[in-house]
């Protein structure tokens, strides 16, 4: 694949967020790619880094605390990292765009739905008429299956689901090269969770958008990316395709640890497995593996830095286990 | 389509359960009510008053109630249920003028010290601080003294004087709405920084402001009829209840009506006011939804039976 064909690359990328007590090192050296219409899935738990990384992509980062400290990101051609404010600002809701997890404060309470979506279309189609853009909401509204006429209705009025469908007809109302989209369904039911990841991925290859989807959930994944990345202390651990991830005996210990605590239908189960103890330490630089503290197979050699290694055509971990050097396992 | 717009909106204030609260009570319909009067009393002043306010009439100095002068004459000779009349159209412009002065420049300033925050907003916020140490009345008294008699004097000195207040309430509410995800949602519509504050945190900060503004129209009512009684307010010969009463107490003993009557004007029009307001906040408060409006039931049954 050429340069040109990739809409998102991602080389090195560190965030820090300075705070009065400590420094958190929130990603290390994070490399991503993502092509036109992909879907990648950010896997992770809770601290891994991985909404750190959305919002370094769109510089959100929260002010005077969250900073990039080395790396680049490539936005569709833009260099996020060295380009003003105000292209960026232009950028947001047109090239790049974000669904939040919980739809019920992604949404103005004192606006109608209507006015919300029109809100980011005339800020990036100033020139179009009030007839156009209502038009456009209308569209917009029914794409993502509620009745155009209900645009003059607040928030309140509608049901979480509903409310989420909102939230993706403004991410989508400029048409969008990428989207973020940071546990969409995490507040949502599970039947309305399979509903709009149905609706996420049809409106996608409709609209040919691309997205990053992070979540921990491992069937969401499954059932949505093509391509997964797997987070762990800042760092990608492993990465590949879905296939490579799902149906496949090589794995990173921690995804191992990951799919582990899955019930299973066909095995009868009392306790689900956990993986013991804790998070390493975000305010500590990594030094070599940040899982071996929790790896079962952790030996001295994990304390040494350890790069991403190939065990298939579209497949990298990072782990000592899979050294093509050694035999080990 | 012009004609179902309209009964739309009909429709909704009838159904609109901040209404149909406010209005359970007796009294507040009451007071409501004397607010409009005493309003369109002030507007058709000319047409409602039976003599002209400021004429003297030496002939007929401190006169009694009558059947020519319902409330008696002033020791002018002027006729007090007219000067009342007309001191309605001062109380509620500097009322409406003054709340309008201090609710702008107070929101406009919560709304940077919100936003902005830091340096800009300490600053802000201690003048702020400073302001409010010093009682109202003396602020108003001070800026009064300043700027001295008239109208629109009057007007800003009270305006000025109720400014922290909503400078105050502002930034607290921008506060706890800057970090809202629909704000970020904004942001991330790319929304700048101001259209995003006017858009999405400026209409969420408004309900409590409107609170404010009806409850302190009776305090600006107050504060004027005080600065006028003192002196400093609306200059002599235009009617002021203020004025009247300072203007009347002298002759408490022979004809109380003329200090009096203006009085209990200033009590009616301050007391609706409060009433009002307190009302309004109470059908706001989302906590006490429920505990109030039996209007809601009627409705509900209603609804069950269609």
């Amino acid at each position: 694949m050429s340069e040109k064909e990739k809409l998102l690359k991602i080389q090195d990328l560190s965030v820090e967020y300075d705070t009065e007590i400590s420094t958190v090192y929130a990603v290390n050296g994070l490399d991503m790619e993502l092509g036109y219409g992909e879907t990648l899935g950010l896997v992770g738990e809770t601290g891994a880094g991985k909404t750190s990384t959305a919002l370094s992509i769109i510089q959100l980062l929260p002010e005077g605390i969250g900073f990039v400290t080395s790396g680049s990101i490539q936005l569709d051609g833009v260099d996020m990292l060295n380009t003003p404010e105000e292209t960026i600002r232009k950028m947001r809701g047109s090239t790049v765009s974000m669904i939040f997890q919980d739809p019920m404060s992604a949404l103005n309470p004192v606006m109608t739905v209507g006015a919300q979506i029109m809100e980011v279309l005339k800020i990036h189609h100033p020139e179009q008429s009030r007839a156009q853009l209502e038009a456009r909401v209308d569209e917009m509204m029914e794409l993502v299956g509620i009745p155009a006429k209900r645009k003059t209705e607040y928030p309140h009025q509608f049901s979480g689901g509903m409310k989420q469908r909102i939230v993706i007809a403004v991410a989508l109302a400029c048409e969008p090269k990428l989207i973020l989209a940071d546990e969409p369904t995490t507040a949502l039911d599970v039947t309305i969770q399979a509903q709009m990841l149905g609706l996420i991925n049809d409106l996608q290859k409709r609209l040919n958008t691309a997205m990053i989807l992070i979540t921990h959930d491992l069937g969401v994944v499954a059932q949505t990316c093509e391509k997964v990345m797997v987070m762990y202390a800042g760092e990608a651990i492993e990465y590949g395709t879905a296939e490579d991830i799902f149906e496949t005996d090589q794995r990173h210990p921690y995804t191992q640890g990951l799919f582990n605590a899955i019930p299973k239908l066909n095995e009868e189960c009392d306790r689900l497995e956990a993986i013991e103890g804790m998070m390493a330490d975000p305010t500590q630089k990594p030094k070599g593996c940040r899982f071996a503290d929790r790896c079962k197979y952790a030996t001295a050699e994990c304390r040494a830095q350890q790069p991403m290694r190939q065990v298939g055509p579209t497949h990298y971990i990072r782990c000592r286990l899979f050294d093509p050097m050694q035999s080990a396992r | 389509m012009e004609n179902t717009k309209k009964k739309g909106l009909l429709d909704r204030l009838k159904s609109s359960r901040v209404l149909r609260v406010m209005f359970g009570r007796k009294i507040i319909v009451v007071c409501a009510v004397l607010i409009l009067v005493m309003v369109l009393v002030a507007i058709f002043a000319p047409v409602i008053a039976p003599y002209d306010p400021n004429k003297d009439d030496l002939y007929n100095v401190l006169k009694g109630c009558s059947a020519e002068h319902w409330l008696g004459t002033d020791s002018n000779g002027r006729d007090v249920l007219s000067r009342i009349i007309y001191g309605a159209r001062v109380s509620f412009t500097v009322g409406l003028v003054a709340v309008l002065i201090s609710s702008v420049i107070g929101m406009a300033l919560g709304l940077i010290s919100g936003v902005a925050g830091g340096v800009v907003d300490s600053v802000i916020m201690r003048i702020m601080d400073a302001m409010m140490a010093v009682p109202m009345l003396i602020l108003a008294l001070f800026l009064g003294a300043i700027l001295g008699q008239g109208l629109f004097n009057v007007c800003l000195a009270i305006g000025i004087s109720m400014v922290p207040q909503y400078a105050r309430i502002t930034r607290g509410q921008v506060l706890s709405v800057r970090n809202a995800d629909y704000v970020t949602a904004g942001t991330l519509c790319g929304a700048s920084r101001v259209r995003n504050t006017l858009v999405h945190v400026f209409p969420n900060c408004l309900s409590a402001n409107i609170v404010t503004m009806t409850a302190s129209l009776g305090g600006a009512i107050l504060a004027e009829a005080n600065l006028s009684f003192l002196g400093m307010g609306i200059s002599p010969p235009t009617a002021s209840w203020g004025a009247m009463v300072s203007g009347g107490y002298k002759y408490l003993s022979n004809q109380p009506v003329i200090a009096i009557a203006p009085g209990i004007a200033i009590m009616i029009v301050v007391l609706c006011f409060n009433m009002c307001g307190d009302a309004l906040r109470d059908a706001l408060d989302p906590k006490l939804r429920g505990t109030l409006g039996n209007g809601s039931k009627k409705r509900r049954k209603a609804t069950k039976g269609v």
